[in-house]
């Protein structure tokens, strides 16, 4: 068979297989190709959980992001009348209120602003972090692999919790913003392990090769070729950190090495209510299930983009 | 076996080196003992000038480190910088009473993590499964120091309604105690099942899905396909194999485990690591909290080579040669 003949061949193949095609579109069944995208995202609307999820903590996102608005009550204006009032319909005190007549749901709302705000600096953070680090380690191999893994495992074995308390105890820790970048500090480390393992196996595969071949720089085989293969494993990690440091920073704050005031904590509300525990049992309790629930939602989202997006790394 | 656990022990002094500088030159980028002393009110400048005398504080930072390492190994850590008194009688005292909640807690929390990950992988995608699950979303999203509050706020109301004294939410005894042992345990309840619970979480997760990989392969359908019962399969074959990944997680966790006692004792007023470890930062003493973190390595490389050494009991073919 000559070239033409085959380039012949190849056309008639195409012509049959249109014509094929066009009659499934005459009978109405219109064969849709879906994108990589598009499937993981029906896949996670079908995740009733992550759905459901999804939309709670959207609400409370907007809430303490409109705080300003939602409020009833400014965050720090004490109001004696109103003092350790139970949770109540009247005046709204549906988290009650502490000894200085404080509205605790209003402190609440504006507490979930600075977690949500810390917590998503620290995933921005460390998800860049650990990409690097992942990706010079997983690309390079070698030396350089050996040398940064062995730092990453460092970190992994530490008493995480103490390192934390010291750097922000002598760093002086207090403003949201110092607090977010001392925990993407120590955050990074299992995401950087994912990307390093990653990229080994994707290094090594045929695409890259042929990317290699035709002259593309490292440069652009790892930011055009392999990292968009790798983006559900790395969007699944950066969710789970957005909880992890939620979870943190509040038992940071709670025992005072923080957020501190006039900063408004989660972490530090529960503490404010810590000596009442038993006759003033609102003020730790409400505080605490907002943590819970905001943490439940991102933990649940998180296992539905897994399923969505990382078939592979699923927990069965 | 002798000489394997000889070798580990001479390969862990590297890292011991290591983590002495870690710990050294990473204390003295974030602090300087001389701010943290000139922090203290009325110090007078004679005291100041001993302390700089007697922890060399003028001298070239690699000298100082020298004084600190040789301090460490010939004087248990040597003294504190204010008042000069001996870091170890505490710490020992401190390392007792931790090791007590932690071990007891990381044995708990290792042997319900099997069950419940045994039970959910052979029951996959049952009720029972399912239930666990959930449980497990939980334990990942309560964080440690709410959940001890409100066990505490439950103990003291359960008393305060029926005075009945069934567990302590403070401290460590009651100087009042008739039945000493009785009592330690009761004070030891809410401590154990704070640091136990969010552990049980992570390990049963990871049990659960060793177990489903091992239960899916080869040579479990050989056992089945011998006529072996269910019991003998899942109990001799499957679990040893199915527990490697749990004892790594468990080992590399007991840094963090460690961590978490700081908020547990914390809050329970337990005397051990945690506490000593916040009554020493919130004193800005660096040489016991430079003590506190070396002990805290020693303590990962130990629960490390304990891992090692467990591995070869559970799968006989990692030989140590």
């Amino acid at each position: 068979m000559t070239d033409q003949q085959v380039r012949t061949d190849e056309a008639l193949e195409t012509e049959t297989t249109r014509t094929a095609l066009d009659s499934v579109h005459l009978e109405g069944l219109e064969v849709k190709s879906l994108t990589q995208w598009q499937l993981a995202r029906r896949k996670f609307f079908q995740h009733r959980l992550a759905m459901t999820s999804l939309v709670v903590l959207t609400f409370i996102f907007l809430a303490a992001l409109f705080a300003e608005f939602v409020a009833p009550y400014p965050f720090d204006t004490p109001n004696v009348p109103d003092r350790s009032l139970p949770p109540t319909l009247e005046g709204f005190h549906i988290f009650g209120t502490d000894k200085i007549g404080r509205d605790y749901f209003s402190r609440t709302l504006y507490g979930t602003r600075t977690s949500m705000y810390v917590a998503f600096i620290v995933a921005g953070v460390s998800t860049v972090v650990g990409i690097i680090v992942g990706g010079i380690a997983g690309y390079y191999g070698g030396k350089v692999d050996n040398i940064l893994m062995r730092v990453t495992d460092l970190f992994l074995t530490l008493p995480f919790l103490a390192i934390l308390l010291v750097l922000s105890s002598f760093l002086g820790a207090g403003n949201p913003i110092r607090v977010a970048f001392i925990l993407a500090f120590l955050l990074w480390t299992s995401l950087a392990r994912i990307v390093r393992g990653e990229f080994l196996s994707l290094r090594e595969k045929e695409f890259v090769e042929a990317a290699k071949v035709l002259g593309a720089s490292d440069n652009r085989i790892i930011f055009r070729h392999i990292l968009p293969n790798i983006a559900g494993p790395i969007i699944v990690n950066a969710t789970l950190v957005v909880a992890t440091a939620i979870l943190i920073e509040a038992a940071l704050s709670f025992l005072g090495f923080g957020i501190q005031p006039p900063f408004p904590a989660l972490g530090k509300l529960i503490s404010d209510g810590q000596d009442a525990l038993t006759t003033q049992w609102w003020l730790a309790t409400f505080p605490g299930l907002t943590i819970v629930l905001i943490a439940l939602c991102i933990n649940f989202i998180g296992d539905g983009l897994r399923d969505a997006l990382d078939p592979k790394q699923r927990i069965k | 076996m002798g000489t394997f656990i000889a070798r580990r022990m001479l390969y862990s002094i590297p890292v011991i080196i290591a983590a002495s500088f870690l710990v050294f030159f990473g204390m003295s980028l974030v602090t300087d003992p001389l701010s943290q002393l000139r922090l203290i009110p009325n110090l007078s400048q004679e005291t100041l000038q001993n302390i700089i005398d007697r922890k060399h504080l003028d001298d070239p930072i690699i000298v100082q480190y020298g004084f600190w390492v040789k301090d460490m190994i010939f004087n248990q850590f040597g003294t504190t910088a204010i008042g000069d008194q001996p870091i170890w009688p505490d710490l020992q005292r401190a390392i007792g009473n931790t090791l007590q909640l932690v071990l007891i807690s990381e044995a708990i929390a290792v042997v319900l993590a099997v069950i419940l990950g045994v039970l959910s992988a052979k029951k996959q995608y049952s009720f029972f499964d399912y239930t666990t699950t959930t449980i497990s979303f939980f334990g990942f999203s309560v964080p440690i120091f709410w959940f001890a509050l409100v066990l505490q706020a439950l103990a003291t109301t359960f008393f305060l309604r029926t005075g009945i004294r069934l567990v302590y939410t403070f401290g460590q005894s009651s100087p009042d105690a008739t039945n000493v042992f009785l009592d330690r345990v009761q004070h030891m309840i809410l401590p154990i099942v704070t640091l136990a619970y969010v552990n049980v979480a992570t390990y049963s997760r990871y049990q659960r899905a060793s177990m489903l990989d091992v239960l899916h392969s080869d040579y479990i359908r050989t056992a089945r396909a011998k006529g072996l019962n269910e019991r003998t399969v899942t109990m001799k074959h499957a679990l040893r194999n199915a527990m490697i990944p749990i004892v790594t997680i468990a080992a590399l966790n007991f840094g963090a485990v460690l961590g978490g006692a700081v908020i547990t004792e914390t809050i329970f007023a337990w005397p051990g690591m945690g506490k000593f470890f916040i009554d020493s930062l919130v004193r800005g003493e660096i040489y016991t909290l430079m003590a506190w973190l070396m002990v805290t390595a020693i303590a990962v490389i130990l629960a490390n080579l304990a891992a090692d050494i467990l591995y070869g009991w559970l799968d006989p073919r990692i030989r140590y040669d």
